[in-house]
């Protein structure tokens, strides 16, 4: 049995210590520690650990794709380069907009992305953990060498990586990329399964990675509502404390209402990234890879096609017929394997899907429950505690609300 | 504790210069505690609930409200009348209910009128909203489009917001002009309304300003209650005007918040049409379904930021804006006192010099000079004292108001919040109940810790 977990570290700083966050420029600055824990023989130890960068994973990722044996199984998609863009630009306009902020909205602002900041990095640890986990779940997949030494090589991989790429040559690689819809599409499908599947495929695609982009926006939103409200939270502030007036207190519980509201926001906005925004991500990236299943297929039909057509005209010419022959056959048998473990990939794939989105769609509607009672709460207490002058007031003025409501 | 004198010399300068249009009926009951005093140095303290109590007892039963905008005409001299209609129980007024038709330029007709009276005597007349050419425009091409009915609904509140205010004054409810504005069936139509469009009202405050700070002789103040609070009411005007920017781009984003949701919910349900799964499809079009709703619970969101916190804000940047131009107004008239006191001064020398070169006849106009003179020192001197306690009376009531407003304005947008809120929880958890394989719910009741829920079977 295998089993893998991702810990990451966070790098260092080899900066004096300053009040701005330092964040990663290029990604090999966020450094993965994978522990493995395994029951398998092939394994020199039970239990162990080694560093790992994210080209790491993507070398990983490209050998699996290159390897032919593995033509007709679904490789598990690659992690997506870590992107701290969203939080360097804030941490700019942060800089920036220092001088005519409030120290106090300062600090909040600076919270505000460092929390971001943290997001992403989860985020990033996510997605590399699901993809080594995907390997080792894969019957096929985990038995493979490279996996194996991604998981255990304790050096630094960078040296191996080099010379296997010079090995490989990236052939396979160009194969795939440059196969597109016209070449699924211009062979003449034999089966129904895979032209249904074809059809949803490009469909569904085209529609996920749509729906992918309007919640990246949506999430984009909330964000930017949730800083508005820090920024009327202290301007509240500064007003309540040049205040000499009843309104001072006014002004006061206004800025805390805010202060916590904002919170709040910026919770439904990292549940909705995470639940919403990164599962459409994720299976946009996944439809992509049994995509990449179907052109390998098509690739292999079309290979046999032609060798059929080589066959006829050897036979014509009554020139190298067994070598054509032979040729015929292992297009033919390479065809049959393709088509019979990618029938199976795409329909556990299929329920996969289904499960997964089963999951985070209902977890995010619990999300979504615990942040609206949390936000009436709120805006309860603070509608009792603006009306009323005492804790008297205050009790029955919760009790008189709860009552209208039911 | 506020501490204050302003009630004996009131009485004093309304028995002394017989009656002014801007009696204050406050100011009629007996003062237990206040004594008169000639001296306009004599401070007599007076509890700020002493004159809660009075403002009490003479609680003014006069209800306004700005309704029912109608566009009257075609083309570019279309406008758009308002119903304005009054309910009291005030026997100055001709009837206990009565309403008359009223266009923007009235208002700011009305306001010009009371500003010309009252700024100069220490009053604070609340200003109307400003005007706005793109607004009108678009109305006048057509009053249907979103955008229109927004600034028409957006106008009428402010309009009934200024006038609410204008019939709360003790001061300016007692203003003819006022009467005239509520009751009379035809106005007169006002002119020069250009002058009062916001970049012109605007020009009129800074001018004052520009002329006080223009004054070479500057002001000693004995007591600092007058720098002090012209200080505390210019920064707060200017971080009122930092929080309107704020709430601004609030509203800017959850107008985008709403346009993305609806825009997403539109692509969930064509990816939920896409599903080949039934019951995958069936719950990414309930969450289209969903995402929908909360469009509309957020599109009501952005419109209370809007019309009770933003404006609630506006509002008070241009009313501290007017409350500025009252401490400018005392300072003219402390210059006023102060250039007569100098021109006396010149009369005297003028004087002197005649009296050593031996002039008789123009020693007589001289005298006669300084005779008039000193009648009017001793006039500016009382009119500067006398606007000097208005100003602090006007701004303890203005202060007064102001918490009012803003505590009862801060409970109607937590309210809405709430109410939305509410709306959200519902829709939430009916499609977390389908998810897990439960029917709808059907009823929910809540108490303090725990939320029951019923489910219909399926």
């Amino acid at each position: 049995m295998l089993k893998a977990t991702l810990k990451t570290k966070r790098l260092h700083s080899t900066q004096s210590v300053s009040d701005t966050p330092h964040l990663p420029q290029l990604s090999r600055e966020v450094k993965f520690t994978v522990h493995t824990k395994t029951t398998l023989s092939s394994f020199q130890k039970p239990e162990f650990s080694v560093p790992r960068q994210h080209e790491d994973f993507i070398w990983l990722h490209d050998t699996l794709v290159e390897t032919e044996d593995y033509a007709g199984l679904i490789i598990p998609p690659a992690p997506p380069k870590p992107d701290f863009e969203g939080p360097r630009e804030k941490m700019h306009k942060l800089g920036e907009g220092e001088a005519t902020m409030t120290k106090e909205e300062y600090t909040k602002m600076k919270q505000e992305l460092e929390a971001e900041y943290l997001a992403v990095f989860k985020k990033t640890v996510q997605v590399h953990e699901i993809f080594l986990q995907r390997l080792s779940s894969h019957p096929i997949l985990n038995k493979d060498r490279n996996f194996q030494i991604f998981l255990e090589y304790d050096q630094d991989l960078s040296v191996r990586r080099k010379n296997a790429k010079e090995m490989f040559g990236g052939f396979f690689k160009n194969m795939v990329k440059s196969a597109d819809e016209v070449l699924i599409s211009g062979v003449k499908e034999v089966d129904d399964f895979f032209e249904q599947e074809k059809t949803f495929l490009l469909d569904y695609y085209s529609k996920i990675k749509d729906s992918t982009a309007k919640a990246e926006k949506m999430t984009r939103s909330h964000k930017n509502i949730a800083d508005d409200y820090i920024r009327i939270s202290a301007t509240l502030n500064s007003l309540s404390s040049d205040d000499s007036t009843a309104n001072k207190k006014h002004l006061e519980k206004m800025s805390d209402l805010f202060e916590k509201l904002r919170k709040v926001e910026g919770r439904v906005a990292s549940d909705q990234e995470l639940k919403l925004t990164e599962l459409l991500r994720y299976y946009m990236r996944d439809i992509q890879a049994a995509k990449d299943l179907l052109y390998r297929r098509a690739r292999a039909l079309a290979d046999y096609e032609n060798s059929n057509k080589a066959l006829d005209k050897a036979r014509l010419k009554s020139k190298d017929i067994p070598q054509a022959e032979e040729h015929q056959q292992q297009c033919l048998q390479k065809f049959d394997k393709l088509s019979e473990s990618g029938k199976k990939e795409l329909t556990s794939f299929k329920g996969r899907r289904v499960v997964a989105f089963r999951k985070n769609l209902i977890e995010m509607a619990e999300l979504e429950i615990k942040h609206a009672k949390v936000r009436s709460s709120i805006q309860l207490y603070y509608i009792c505690f603006i009306m009323c002058t005492n804790e008297l007031q205050y009790a029955w003025g919760i009790c008189k609300i709860l009552c209208e409501q039911i | 504790m506020i501490v204050f004198s302003l009630e004996a010399h009131v009485e004093l300068s309304a028995d002394e210069c017989g009656s002014s249009a801007h009696k204050d009926p406050s100011s009629s009951g007996p003062r237990p505690t206040s004594s008169f005093t000639q001296s306009p140095a004599a401070r007599q303290p007076t509890s700020l609930e002493q004159l809660e109590e009075e403002e009490a007892k003479d609680s003014f039963d006069v209800d306004v409200s700005v309704t029912s905008p109608e566009k009257i005409g075609d083309g570019m001299n279309a406008y758009v009348a308002y119903k304005v209609s009054t309910r009291t129980s005030l026997n100055m007024f001709r009837s206990k209910t009565f309403f008359v038709r009223r266009r923007f330029s009235d208002f700011l007709g009305l306001y010009e009128k009371l500003s010309v009276k009252q700024s100069l005597h220490g009053c604070i007349v609340p200003p109307p909203p400003e005007k706005s050419v793109v607004g009108m425009t678009k109305v006048k091409v057509g009053m249907d489009d979103p955008s229109s009915v927004e600034f028409v609904e957006r106008r009428r509140a402010a309009l009934e917001r200024y006038l609410q205010r204008v019939v709360s004054h003790p001061s300016l409810l007692q203003d003819p002009d006022v009467r005239e504005f509520l009751e009379r069936e035809d106005l007169p139509r006002a002119v020069n309304t250009q002058a009062l469009s916001g970049a012109g009202f605007l020009k009129m405050i800074n001018k004052a300003s520009d002329a006080v700070n223009k004054m070479t002789i500057k002001m000693n103040e004995s007591d600092t209650w007058f720098e002090d609070k012209f200080q505390e009411v210019e920064n707060e005007e200017q971080q009122l005007r930092k929080l309107h920017a704020v709430v601004d781009s609030l509203v800017n984003h959850r107008k985008e918040l709403c346009m993305n949701t609806a825009v997403f919910a539109k692509s969930m349900a064509m990816l939920g049409n896409s599903e080949d799964n039934t019951a995958l499809s069936r719950a990414l079009s309930q969450l289209a379904e969903v995402e929908d709703k909360m469009e509309q619970l957020h599109q009501e969101q952005a419109a209370s930021d809007f019309f009770i916190f933003a404006e609630l804000l506006a509002d008070y940047i241009r009313m501290l804006g007017a409350v500025r131009g009252c401490f400018d107004q005392r300072m003219r008239a402390w210059q006023r006192w102060q250039e007569a006191q100098s021109t006396l001064q010149k009369k005297r020398e003028a004087e002197a010099k005649l009296l050593w070169a031996n002039k008789p006849d123009k020693l007589q106009q001289a005298k006669e000079e300084i005779t008039e003179w000193e009648a009017r020192v001793t006039q500016y001197e009382r009119d500067f004292d006398r606007i000097g306690m208005t100003v602090r009376k006007e701004v303890l009531r203005f202060e007064k108001e102001k918490a009012k407003d803003f505590k009862s304005q801060i409970i109607k947008y937590l309210e809405s919040m709430l109410q939305s809120e509410q709306r959200w929880f519902p829709e939430w958890l009916g499609y977390w109940a389908l998810g897990i394989g439960k029917g709808k719910p059907c009823c929910v009741t809540t108490s303090d810790n725990s939320a029951h829920i019923v489910f219909q079977d399926t």
